[in-house]
């Protein structure tokens, strides 16, 4: 008897160290692509870096000041795209919806979050690359919004749904209609979360790269307008820059890789220290 | 006593039109066109898709599905390079993500002390939220030496008498593309199964252990089956996250639309493919002939993805109807 | 109909009051603000209230007893229509505000005059004063605000307690405290009557004296109608009470003759605790 509890004591102790290695092993991941992206692109990250145009293909030097413009250009499409929609799509669910309206629009927002992204890019591409016979930021940012609308609807939801009915209740005792109520009371009590939730999908879509493939495309100048020519990102320079002959573009390629990384870790870091402090309340 | 009458029609209308002059139907119309505007996004791409596949669907029919060659020259297509590129990387990612993936789970949900716990999933977290095409960079550049020159040789080495691990070594390939797809995916069959796992009833744990069980016993023999659909769930999820994969692929499987035995050749993806040779396609059944590889990969991701969350949500349900 | 059975019953019994009249016309009160007459409730296709009769008393404290379920609090929910919020329940019947029919009038006029007061409180997460001024605010008030929500605060018996962190959260106020300032809050727009939903359960004993206080104070401000199930307060501050049960109103009459002659066995048997 003793022998069979001292062996299932062992046995204990043995799955808690490998299911912790396993731990260990996926959490030192992230730490090793931190370490790789810092050393191998931190040498790069000057000031040319941020503020200077691509050189010529052959000559070294030169940055990537299109790039993290053009990406902020996109992102900036794409909330005005995928924030207003998702966001009034998640107060319809939250505040308005019946039951199967309802479960049919969260079923259809799942299913869109599921859509591959490179064939999101397909889908801009044949309803408005084509159309508009020309890659172009707004092609970029339809892509990515497309893609933060399921997102911000479901945090959206969440978050308005959290907020309890008393408050409700106790507005529209006072008098306050419904929408009043909602805008007044409810969206003040939950904005923290929707906000943090919209930062958060932001985020997740400033690093995606097969969209823009054939959307917004890449190029290695100022991009003009918002309406034509291509526009270059920095995952879409990452991608191509790492696939190139030239070890200069490869460094490139890394410091870009530590920019992205560090402001996709921030504003993540970021929206889990708000939520996690609110709900400490 | 009457039966309960519904009010008048004309009593209707004009409460309609009160209630349209309060704001209230203004403020539910304008919600509620939001709303349904994704359904008309979602309807939008499914025809897009459909439509701009008509080519190769009508010239080739089912025999896409089966061909072999990919020849923009002479105009033939065939989608089985790409579905064999897909299914092995993913297969291979799934190999390696749900062990460690499933460890982790269990412990950081069960057998590890809170603090730490908090603290590694944080950082999981973090994980999942890292860019792809970061992913690839680490791949193309630290992974694809790492395999060649360790990895592969001792893969060789030791079981190169099967078919699987033999022919020249390149550090690309189907092996490299499946190792860095499972790294990418097991964040998500951690945080999945991890929540899946959290959501088993406490009184499960606790009668286990007032038997007289160790905490593993407890996790294993009680907790994860009770957990299993769900955890089922999590790994259907990861599958389709895995199938969508491209840049990371792209990035160090190799380009080679060929199946081959080895897992040490190169190959190629569905959404490796269409990445790379999207822009550059002339030719409309060459063009269509990539948006038909799309809509297989669309159809495919959606079948797992529904599969998977019937199956978290019929994990939560029997938790909630336990109590 | 109980009414009419508790009419004649009530009126042999009651000394000084009108008598009995016939009909379904409640006789009890002398001037009554708020009349019911054959109120029922709907959810679905459930009747949960059966033809309610009761006049509430102006300037007066009316309370509504009864065991858990039995429908007190959602009848007083359909005196500001506060049951409009959820689907598929429906009143039907003849409820008059002064004469003003509570069911027909737009709601956001009758919840400024007929204001309501949760079991649980529910401040809104902002400060102080923009929880007291809320409700002016939404309905649009031009003048002054500072004065209004002082004077709501000191008639809710808070305003000492607060004046000087009038623009901190509400959330750092006790469980007492942010009672008191709901009910501020919500005399902040004047209502003519206050519901009050048993606003003490969630208090401790020396919060809770503290509002029944102040229930005295405010009921020659308006007219109050309180849900408690708490028999010793309803017979501590009320001047009516309506017994309930299952949906009906099995009596209603003065304080005191409902507490010490009930005129129902049912009655009798709750007073005395021999169902809870």
């Amino acid at each position: 008897m003793n022998y069979r509890y001292a062996w299932r004591r062992v046995v204990n102790a043995v799955m808690l160290t490998l299911t912790g290695l396993c731990a260990l092993v996926t959490v030192s991941a992230l730490f090793l692509i931190l370490g790789y992206l810092v050393y191998n692109g931190g040498r790069d990250l000057s000031w040319d870096f941020f503020t200077k145009l691509p050189k010529p293909v052959g000559e070294t030097g030169g940055g990537m000041a299109n790039a993290i413009v053009g990406s902020g250009k996109l992102l900036l499409l794409a909330a005005m795209i995928g924030v207003p929609v998702g966001f009034m799509g998640g107060v319809y669910l939250a505040e308005y919806g019946g039951k199967t309206f309802s479960f049919l629009v969260r079923y259809t927002a799942d299913l869109l979050n599921g859509v591959p992204s490179v064939v999101m890019g397909i889908f801009i591409y044949t309803a408005v690359v084509i159309p508009m016979r020309g890659y172009s930021a707004l092609a970029g940012g339809l892509a990515l919004g497309v893609m933060l609308m399921p997102i911000v609807l479901r945090s959206t939801e969440q978050f308005l749904r959290a907020v309890p009915v008393s408050l409700r209740e106790g507005a529209m005792a006072l008098g306050a209609r419904k929408w009043k109520a909602i805008l007044t009371v409810v969206i003040p009590a939950g904005y923290k979360g929707i906000a943090t939730g919209i930062l958060l999908s932001l985020a997740r879509v400033a690093g995606e790269t097969a969209p823009l493939l054939f959307t917004s495309a890449s190029n290695r100048f100022w991009s003009h307008g918002w309406l034509h020519g291509e526009t270059a990102s920095l995952p879409v320079m990452i991608f191509y820059y790492a696939l190139s002959a030239y070890d200069d573009w490869h460094r490139q390629a890394w410091a870009a890789g530590l920019v992205l990384l560090t402001l996709v870790l921030f504003a993540n870091i970021g929206a889990k220290l708000i939520l996690s402090r609110s709900a400490t309340r | 006593m009457s039966l309960p009458t519904r009010p008048a029609p004309a009593g209707r209308v004009r409460s309609f039109i009160n209630r349209l002059r309060t704001g209230d139907e203004v403020a539910h119309l304008i919600t509620l066109l939001f709303a349904t505007s994704i359904f008309l996004v979602t309807a939008l791409l499914v025809f897009e898709l459909y439509d701009n596949s008509a080519l190769p669907r009508h010239k080739f029919g089912w025999a896409f599905f089966v061909t072999q060659t990919w020849d923009p020259v002479f105009e033939n297509f065939g989608a089985l390079p790409f579905i064999y590129g897909t299914v092995v990387t993913s297969a291979l990612a799934l190999l390696i993500a749900v062990p460690l993936g499933v460890g982790a789970a269990i412990f950081l949900a069960e057998l590890a002390p809170r603090p730490i716990s908090d603290a590694l999933t944080f950082i999981i977290e973090l994980l999942a939220a890292v860019p792809t095409v970061i992913f690839g960079l680490i791949g193309m550049f630290v992974l694809v030496p790492f395999m060649r020159v360790y990895v592969e040789p001792f893969l060789k080495a030791t079981l190169g008498f099967l078919p699987l691990f033999k022919g020249p070594l390149y550090g690309i390939g189907f092996l490299t593309a499946g190792v860095l797809l499972g790294i990418i995916v097991i964040p998500f069959i951690v945080s999945v199964s991890r929540e899946v796992l959290l959501a088993v009833p406490v009184d499960q744990r606790e009668a286990a252990l007032a038997l007289g069980a160790t905490k593993w016993e407890a996790t294993w023999k009680v907790v994860v089956p009770f957990a299993r659909t769900g955890i089922f769930g999590s790994i259907f999820l990861s599958m389709a996250r895995a199938l969508g994969e491209t840049m990371a692929v792209t990035m160090v499987i190799g380009n080679v639309p060929k199946i081959a035995t080895s897992l040490f050749a190169p190959g190629y993806s569905i959404a490796a493919i269409i990445a790379n040779e999207f822009s550059e396609a002339t030719g409309d059944l060459y063009v269509q002939s990539l948006v038909e590889l799309g809509l297989v990969l669309f159809l495919l991701t959606i079948l797992l993805n529904g599969l998977a969350r019937l199956m978290i949500v019929a994990t939560a349900k029997r938790g909630t109807s336990q109590e | 109909m109980s009414s009419v059975t508790n009419d004649a019953v009530m009126a042999k019994l009651s000394s000084g009051n009108q008598p009995a009249e016939p009909g379904d016309k409640p006789a009890v009160v002398a001037t009554p603000k708020i009349t019911s007459s054959g109120l029922d409730f709907y959810y679905g296709s459930r009747k949960t209230l059966h033809d309610i009769s009761l006049s509430v008393a102006e300037k007066k404290i009316t309370a509504l007893i009864g065991p858990s379920g039995c429908g007190k609090s959602t009848f007083l929910r359909t005196l500001n229509r506060m049951y409009e919020m959820v689907r598929f329940a429906r009143a039907e019947g003849d409820v008059r505000l002064d004469g003003d029919n509570i069911l027909e009038m737009d709601v956001a006029k009758l919840r400024r005059r007929v204001g309501m007061v949760f079991q649980k409180s529910n401040p809104f997460p902002k400060s102080i004063f923009d929880n007291v001024a809320y409700g002016l605010r939404v309905n649009g008030w031009k003048g002054a605000l500072a004065d209004v929500v002082e004077r709501s605060l000191k008639r809710a018996a808070i305003w000492d307690e607060v004046k000087d962190r009038l623009h901190k959260s509400a959330y750092g106020l006790s469980g007492g405290q942010q009672q008191r300032l709901c009910i501020a809050r919500a005399l902040a727009v004047e209502p003519e009557v206050l519901l009050l939903d048993e606003p003490c359960s969630a208090l401790d004993p020396i919060a809770t004296a503290k509002i029944e206080e102040l229930l005295f104070a405010l009921k020659e401000l308006c007219t109050i109608v309180i849900v408690t199930h708490n028999m010793q307060q309803a017979a501590r501050v009320a001047d009516y009470t309506g017994f309930f049960l299952l949906g009906k109103l099995i009596e209603f009459n003065e304080t005191p003759i409902i507490f010490k002659r009930p005129a129902k066995k049912e009655t009798e048997d709750y007073i005395t605790g021999r169902f809870g």
